[in-house]
């Protein structure tokens, strides 16, 4: 039995598959300072860092940060109809709350789902309490723009939004996914909860693998969508505002999770000190290679435009 | 390049200076590897505390003379500033600590070995026996009362051991009025003593103490003993058992008190004791000699603070089993080193009660706490609440462990009350936002963790060299370095990553 798993470690490095343990010790350890991580766990932080740095992101409407703020809500909401409210330091997608419009006084959530004023309160009280914040830490409520989806993406996925996530390392965009949610996932974006994972081709945008529960698939499980069909518009700007993260947060080893806007294009939804491994099984395509190129660079470009068109070269897919 | 280099050697280092200190301890000491087929040895401690008044104190002690059944060797004394003797009286052996001027807090420590010599229990005849017993005085009530139940006794007994257990019937299950009565004032043991006297059979009380590995306070247990055949013969008063049980140490046999104090008060005294792999002679020898490795070692503390030590020293152990598991294996568990603690709590309440309870904590925890999420409770007031819901848990637990006769219900209490509370927290957090299927995941990962680090932790191997060596604990750090620096695929990874085998094989 060893000896099966011994080939089978075998085959996995030659596919150039990153495991947990190297990525903590080599890439998160090694590039990741510590002292950055409150940038990017904190995603107030990220947002005003994002735009000082001319990096496209929702516009923040305001913040609540105390509980005796939260009944003076409904004022403060009179000019807007449609925000989100997110957990500065919230967890894997938890705590966000979508209000497209208002029905009479009460407010329209996704999936047609009506919340009264008391409702959205109750949401902000558990969230300043750490509800959905990592370690239950007292967090604060961001009330930021919603995101008009692009349409050319609206029939992809059911419920939620699709955001693509590409793993920037050393200002490279290394690998990138599109992720999709199901009705499995319950409209989240994490793979192993059954969300479609869409490998794009760091080349051209294209989609290049996709698969769900680890399974290659061709078809979104509940729109139908033909998933290699896809093609992300406006791909080289998203690969370029992914590479000026590395600039702006200084962290390494870094995930970035990006939504196209209608209007706005491209924006940095946040960003991830230790993004997952799951990106290599959404591609069908080992991390390593691709790592191991980068470090192998004797200079290393200058501009996020400059690394782009290099990584744009040298990481098509089937290469 | 060199940063490894250096990492390297001090792995090398603190694998050779482990190795070769425990090395280095068994050619001084002769502590064996492996815990022997010896016959385990006790180690018997009592702990006197007194209040001293300033002035000269004297300190008489009734301590253990050829209890049946075991051999007794090297009795120890920890008294600073005290003088310590002892002298036989009336054949009763006696400690006698004393001191010129003492205030205070007093603590004196008196401490034996006592190896089962295999004899059966049976006790030493008595050269000279004891002369005829006083006849008791007993005031007018007191004296209808006793003739009732002792002429009730000897009706109904034809020897002088059937007289001692139909005494005790009278004063344990067949206890009526005229029993009652004289148990107003007396101890159990004492009035059946004074009967037996009443009977002109010679009888006397003694303290027993139960011999149970790691116990802190033991209670002694009053006994009564008779004069049959030449020896004395020990009844239990509450069960009627006639002899003892061969892990049942006779402290103290008649004569006077167990300790006189002079020149103090509020003397108290407290047994501990706990259970030795190491043969006798090497036991005396690191507790006595002089050599550094006598004096770097475990046995020179307090038998109290060595039971405490001996499950510390498992820690590391533990810890071990823990980063394998994650970082070879793989296994998720709910907060890191919460299995251990868990581990460590099953060493002390045995495995499956442990695991029960566990589970059982755990799970009805989770379903108050569901309850608990509609009430909208800020964190911090939340998880005092669980903490108090689990302390009532573990209390109820207890109370009907106990009702139902099993002891194990009293060892609860060993569980990590914080930690559990915190792992209902988080797996109920789990539940609400990745479904019960990471629950489940990570709650048998913990489970899967805990009963290894548990199954590693008990074997009486582990137990022997982290606490004879516990320099072999150098060796473990050592380990848990080396495999902090594994860049290779966990054997989870080698499942989650099939598809790739496929693709590329």
């Amino acid at each position: 039995m060893i000896l099966r798993h011994w080939r089978t470690a075998r085959r996995l490095r030659q596919a150039g598959i990153l495991g947990m343990n190297r990525r903590n010790v080599h890439y998160i350890g090694r590039y990741n300072d510590r002292r950055l991580y409150p940038l990017v766990d904190d995603k107030l932080r990220t947002k005003l860092l994002a735009e000082e740095h001319g990096v496209g992101t929702p516009s923040l409407r305001f913040t609540i940060r105390h509980q005796h703020e939260v009944s003076d809500l409904g004022r403060r909401l009179e000019e807007v109809d449609e925000f989100v409210i997110k957990p500065a330091k919230g967890a894997g997608g938890k705590g966000i709350l979508v209000v497209t419009g208002r029905r009479g006084d009460r407010f329209l959530s996704s999936g047609e789902r009506e919340l009264t004023l008391a409702d959205l309160q109750r949401h902000v009280s558990n969230t300043l309490a750490g509800l959905h914040s990592l370690a239950g830490m007292p967090d604060t409520a961001v009330f930021e723009d919603r995101i008009r989806l692009d349409p050319r993406f609206e029939s992809l996925s059911y419920e939620g939004i699709p955001d693509i996530r590409v793993l920037v390392f050393l200002g490279y965009p290394v690998m990138a996914m599109l992720r999709l949610s199901t009705k499995d996932s319950h409209g989240k974006a994490n793979l192993h909860q059954g969300a479609v994972g869409v490998g794009l081709d760091i080349a051209t945008g294209r989609c290049a693998h996709a698969v769900q529960y680890d399974q290659r698939v061709y078809h979104h499980p509940d729109t139908g969508v033909a998933l290699d069909d896809i093609d992300i518009p406006d791909w080289r700007s998203l690969l370029e505002l992914a590479a000026r993260c590395q600039e702006m947060s200084g962290i390494g080893y870094l995930g970035a999770d990006l939504v196209l806007d209608r209007d706005r294009g491209p924006q940095l939804l946040e960003l991830n000190a230790r993004p997952g491994l799951s990106v290599q099984i959404a591609n069908g395509c080992g991390l390593l290679p691709r790592l191991e190129a980068v470090e192998a660079l004797e200079r290393r470009h200058d501009t996020p435009e400059a690394r782009v068109g290099w990584a744009m070269e040298q990481f098509a897919a089937g290469t | 390049m060199t940063a490894r280099r250096v990492f390297f050697a001090l792995v090398a280092l603190l694998m050779v200076v482990g190795a070769a200190t425990a090395a280095w301890r068994y050619i001084d000491t002769g502590v064996p590897f492996f815990p022997g087929a010896q016959k385990p040895v006790w180690l018997v401690e009592a702990r006197i505390d007194f209040e001293a008044q300033g002035d000269s104190v004297l300190v008489s002690f009734n301590v253990p003379d050829r209890p049946p059944g075991f051999e007794l060797s090297l009795e120890h004394t920890a008294s600073p500033g005290y003088g310590f003797s002892t002298v036989e009286q009336d054949g009763v052996v006696r400690g006698e600590w004393t001191i010129a001027e003492a205030d205070g807090e007093q603590t004196l420590y008196y401490k034996v070995h006592a190896t089962p010599d295999g004899s059966d229990h049976r006790d030493r005849t008595v050269a000279e026996p004891p002369g005829e017993p006083p006849s008791p005085s007993w005031s007018g009530a007191e004296e209808t009362a006793a003739e009732q139940i002792l002429a009730r006794a000897q009706e109904t007994s034809a020897s002088p051991q059937s007289l001692a257990r139909q005494l005790i019937y009278a004063f344990g299950t067949g206890r009526d009025g005229a029993a009652d009565l004289l148990l107003d004032n007396y101890d159990r043991a004492v009035v059946i003593e004074r009967l037996l006297h009443d009977a002109g059979v010679p009888a006397r009380t003694s303290l027993a103490l139960e011999l149970e590995d790691g116990r802190r306070n033991q209670t002694p247990v009053q006994m009564v003993e008779i004069f049959v055949d030449d020896h004395w013969l020990p009844f239990t008063p509450v069960t009627g058992q006639q002899g003892i049980d061969e892990d049942v140490l006779l402290w103290h046999r008649g004569g006077a008190s167990l300790i006189d104090l002079f020149g103090g008060q509020n003397a108290r005294v407290a047994f501990s004791m706990n259970r030795q792999s190491v043969p006798a002679e090497q036991l005396a020898q690191m507790e006595e000699g002089a050599g550094l490795m006598n004096v770097l070692s475990v046995h020179q503390l307090p038998i109290e603070q060595q039971t405490a030590f001996s499950l510390l020293l498992l820690l590391p152990l533990g810890a071990l089993v823990t980063v394998f598991l994650r970082i070879i294996v793989g296994i998720r568990t709910s907060g890191t080193f919460m299995p251990v603690l868990i581990a460590l709590a099953f060493l002390q309440t045995e495995l499956v009660a442990g695991l029960i309870s566990f589970v059982g904590i755990v799970a009805l925890g989770l379903l108050l706490r569901g309850y608990l999420s509609r009430l909208n409770l800020l964190l911090v007031a939340r998880i005092a609440t669980v903490i108090v819901i689990v302390v009532f848990m573990i209390g109820l637990m207890s109370l009907l462990g106990y009702q139902l006769g099993f002891a194990t219900g009293m060892t609860l209490a060993f569980f990590p009350i914080i930690i559990i509370a915190w792992t209902i927290e988080r797996m109920s957090i789990l539940w609400e936002e990745e479904g019960p299927r990471e629950v489940l995941t990570q709650g048998t990962g913990s489970l899967v963790v805990a009963l290894a680090a548990y199954l590693l932790m008990s074997r009486p191997l582990a137990e022997h060299l982290t606490f004879n060596f516990p320099e072999l604990n150098l060796v473990v750090v050592a380990l848990i370095m080396l495999m902090g620096q594994y860049t290779g695929y966990r054997l989870v990874e080698l499942k989650r990553f099939s598809t790739f085998r496929e693709a590329s094989g």
